[in-house]
């Protein structure tokens, strides 16, 4: 009982002091895992909004691919990302491999597959009749997308939670394409990883109180969001 | 003659390979209202959808005051309003709601904001103006749809089944405030039902859809008593309607001029006077030979004609009558012989004040 009562005492104050280097792998973390949501909202809600709304053959399929897509395992989507931005891999130019930009890029493909899943979920379930309604009102197609995903906002607001949680909690992909650089590409859950398996419990426990505040604040924003929305 | 303001040209309409409409022709005219009736799945929501520029036709041509469409879709919907079976109002307050045609085609906010005012307090919903949409009524919903409708000022208004969901005392009121501003506005109107009231109320022609294709278009009188083919009597009913004026109300018993004739209809929701139309279903008259010397049942009405016509159907027979305006009598095979009548014959037409429906014209 004495490692987790001192962990947790430890963690406090490594929290409070900004020890190894907490804090600069916090920002770091909200800084890749931000912008790779950001990125797959763009995608997944292009994407999702397409399957959702068009009739083609194959469309089928296509729920299936992306339903399949929100179960990527990490590890599979890092091994596959880093394949491609390997010096001498398809993308090996870019010189993108062990950077942050690579760990965006894999956490956008874990990202987005969610944020296109909920997307095409919402979509469907508001009334088919619905864009007709909005073309009649005189709605251009810019015009009707946007009040049509206004108007799902908030299982969007849902898509934004789990593509960021999907993002910020997964350790595999990072690892891989990130190479776990201290100063440079060290996230919350690579450097976890890391202490833990040196047996430095205190470290990788702040870390973790801080990557679960930073979920549930996230996550208490956009839920204080749906309800007023739901309220209103 | 009205000029069309809306036209069909040999469209038809595919879902894979069925076709679920066919219309050759059809001419919505500036200034009318053209009721679009038939069963469900008959094909007018898509018709009605056609003509309202949110669905392409599989072949055929749809005309804006006479000329093609193409690719001036936006700018015609935009003079367009099209309101649907489903009030399908946004998650936003009511005022928002009615205003958002407006906003959508970049009105000023306060052009916007006087025009939602008008026409939520034409529908009786300025009360509701700061409440979300997703707290009101059905009715009270259908109200702002229509009002978001009409504050667009629509050269075109085409309205989809918009009193089907709704509850038959919500219904007549919403009807009553939708005919005096379609009588207001002078709208060119499409609208669709398969409630035959509503069209008789409203429509100043009826076209009847069945099977995907336009049956029958002319007046409603004209549409409810010729019935063109059997398919068509069986859904519209097999009735007398006739127009007529009212003369006098007392007790709820209205005596009606219909072409020079009185008749006598129990009429106690009628409260003013003007044009009417007067229903009676064929089987509710009672045929008596001119020559017997009194009337042989009670009822208030007495109509005095000659035959037209006797056709045959089945066990019954349907006799066309000519009383002044013309009567459709459906009497037994045996009646028909037990009074030995035919072709050319006058007869006394009676039937009860209780059998005529009377419905306002405009009301």
């Amino acid at each position: 009982m004495d490692l987790i009562w001192d962990g947790l005492g430890e963690s406090i104050r490594i929290i409070r002091t900004g020890d190894y280097s907490v804090w600069e792998i916090a920002v770091r973390s909200i800084l890749v895992s931000g912008s790779a949501t950001a990125v797959a909202l763009l995608l997944g809600i292009g994407v999702g909004s397409l399957i959702a709304f068009n009739q083609f053959p194959g469309r089928n399929l296509a729920f299936s691919l992306v339903n399949t897509g929100m179960g990527l395992p990490p590890v599979v989507v890092g091994l596959i990302v880093a394949i491609m931005l390997w010096r001498s891999g398809p993308l090996g130019e870019l010189r993108l491999i062990y950077t942050p930009a690579a760990m965006v890029v894999a956490q956008t493909v874990i990202a987005a597959p969610i944020v296109m899943g909920f997307t095409a979920a919402a979509l469907r379930n508001l009334h088919p009749q619905l864009r007709s309604q909005l073309y009649g009102l005189g709605a251009s197609r810019l015009q009707m997308l946007w009040l049509v995903l206004w108007e799902a906002k908030l299982p969007l607001l849902a898509a934004v939670m789990a593509g960021f949680g999907g993002a910020i909690s997964e350790i595999g992909a990072s690892q891989m394409v990130g190479g776990n650089l201290a100063g440079e590409t060290r996230v919350m859950t690579t450097s976890i990883m890391l202490q833990v398996s040196r047996g430095e419990f205190a470290p990788a426990i702040a870390l973790s109180l801080i990557l679960l505040a930073l979920i549930f604040i996230v996550n208490l924003i956009l839920t204080t969001v749906q309800q007023q929305e739901r309220r209103s | 003659m009205s000029q069309p303001k809306l036209s069909l040209r040999d469209v038809r309409v595919r879902r894979g390979k069925a076709e679920i409409v066919k219309v050759p022709h059809l001419d919505v005219l500036a200034g009318e209202v053209l009721v679009i009736i038939g069963p469900n799945g008959a094909g007018k929501t898509i018709l009605l959808e056609t003509l309202a520029l949110l669905q392409r036709p599989s072949q055929g041509r749809v005309l804006f005051e006479e000329q093609p469409v193409d690719g001036r879709e936006l700018a015609l919907r935009r003079r367009m309003a099209v309101v649907f079976q489903d009030p399908l109002l946004l998650r936003r307050s009511v005022a928002d709601n009615v205003a958002m045609g407006l906003r959508l085609r970049g009105v000023p906010r306060s052009v916007r904001r006087q025009k939602a005012a008008h026409w939520m307090d034409r529908f009786g919903i300025a009360h509701l103006a700061g409440r979300s949409a997703v707290t009101i009524s059905g009715g009270e919903a259908q109200r702002a749809n229509l009002a978001r409708a009409f504050a667009l000022d629509p050269e075109v208004l085409l309205l989809d089944e918009p009193f089907s969901a709704l509850d038959q005392p919500t219904r007549e009121g919403l009807l009553d405030d939708l005919s005096d501003a379609l009588r207001d506005t002078g709208v060119t109107t499409v609208f669709v039902t398969h409630d035959r009231a509503e069209a008789l109320r409203l429509g100043d022609r009826v076209a009847v859809m069945m099977g995907g294709s336009i049956r029958q278009v002319g007046t409603a009188a004209e549409v409810f008593a010729a019935p063109v083919d059997e398919e068509v009597a069986a859904f519209v009913g097999v009735e007398n309607i006739v127009r007529g004026r009212l003369q006098s109300l007392a007790d709820g018993l209205a005596t009606i001029d219909v072409g020079g004739v009185a008749v006598q209809a129990m009429a106690p929701s009628l409260d003013s006077g003007g044009e009417v139309l007067v229903c009676l279903r064929p089987e509710d008259v009672v045929l008596e030979p001119a020559r017997l010397d009194s009337h042989t049942t009670s009822a208030r009405n007495h109509l005095r004609g000659t035959i037209r016509r006797i056709t045959t159907l089945g066990g019954q027979v349907r006799v066309v009558l000519d009383c002044g305006p013309t009567l459709v009598a459906l009497i037994t095979k045996q009646s028909l012989e037990d009074m030995g009548l035919a072709v050319g014959d006058e007869v006394v037409a009676s039937f009860k004040a209780t059998a005529v429906h009377v419905i306002p014209r405009g009301a």
